[in-house]
């Protein structure tokens, strides 16, 4: 199990280092992404088409596989329908996204750089989720 | 309503960033069998009963990165104009869209998408346009952000 939390720990700083590096934990590039029809920045195009590349090839070589490096199943999502659910929840984190420029990732490497603004958007973030946790019953319920 | 791309802005490193994100995201994937999905692990650390070590551990790496990344280089500038309303508004959409619509840009942006996931496909085009919709009326006719 010290492998398991040694990899979690790597993959962690690998993945803050790679947002620090691509610009996605600057908000400022983040909108300019987002502004199509204003000054396009597309330098963030890149980061998800290099992200993909690298992760596409992990995927194949992961269907390959029957466990994990330290001997556990390898967990793929199973669900294929696309449900108001998800939709309506990929919407608000657009709306979110795009009035800040931060998604999670970011704004919890912002918590490192000291960034104060991410000691108000990432409580706040918390606290959706926590709604979110409090609310899902209902919301199952309710989107079914 | 023409197109205009901003050369002078345009950072090819962020392929480099781009290519550590993926990497990042397979030895995850292959090295303990798990989703890089930041908005799904961040969550489980709510949970205090199911969160595991390695979640605490991912997430602490995240938080330490700039560290080890300032002991080779500076910090990038990062400047953030946002008010404090503007913050908390967008923090809340964003935790409870996020798990509402079960993740984010990396877990459906890079692993949903690599694994040709319709839902994430469906996921990804959907955060895409909610955002880039938010910043042209944000921006341009309201002159917010």
């Amino acid at each position: 199990m010290m492998l398991k939390n040694i990899i979690g720990l790597l993959a962690g700083l690998l993945f803050g280092i790679g947002l620090l590096i691509s610009g996605m934990t600057d908000p400022v590039k983040v909108q300019g992404f987002l502004d199509v029809f204003g000054a396009w920045d597309i330098s963030l195009a890149l980061v998800m088409g290099g992200g993909l590349i690298v992760a596409i090839v992990g995927v194949q070589l992961a269907k390959r596989q029957q466990t994990s490096w330290i001997g556990t199943s390898i967990d793929m999502p199973s669900k294929t329908v696309i449900t108001k659910k998800l939709l309506i929840g990929a919407m608000l984190f657009g709306i979110g996204w795009g009035l800040v420029g931060i998604c999670p990732g970011p704004g919890i490497v912002l918590l490192g750089t000291g960034q104060w603004q991410a000691y108000v958007f990432i409580p706040a973030m918390i606290v959706g989720m926590l709604v979110y946790q409090w609310l899902e019953p209902r919301l199952n319920e309710f989107f079914d | 309503m023409g197109i205009q791309i901003d050369w002078q802005a345009f950072t090819p490193i962020s392929l480099v960033g781009g290519l550590m994100l993926g990497v990042a995201t397979v030895i995850l994937l292959l090295g303990i069998g798990r989703i890089a999905g930041i908005s799904g692990i961040f969550s489980s650390l709510l949970k205090p009963k199911r969160v595991e070590m390695w979640q605490v551990l991912f997430i602490a790496g995240l938080i330490l990165s700039p560290l080890l990344y300032s002991l080779f280089r500076p910090l990038p500038d990062i400047e953030i104009s946002t008010s404090i309303p503007l913050l908390i508004g967008a923090g809340l959409l964003v935790g409870f869209g996020t798990r509402l619509g079960s993740g984010c840009t990396s877990g459906h942006g890079i692993c949903g998408n690599a694994r040709l996931s319709p839902r994430s496909m469906a996921a990804t085009v959907t955060f895409m346009l909610f955002g880039i919709v938010t910043v042209y009326i944000g921006r341009h006719l309201l002159g917010l952000i």
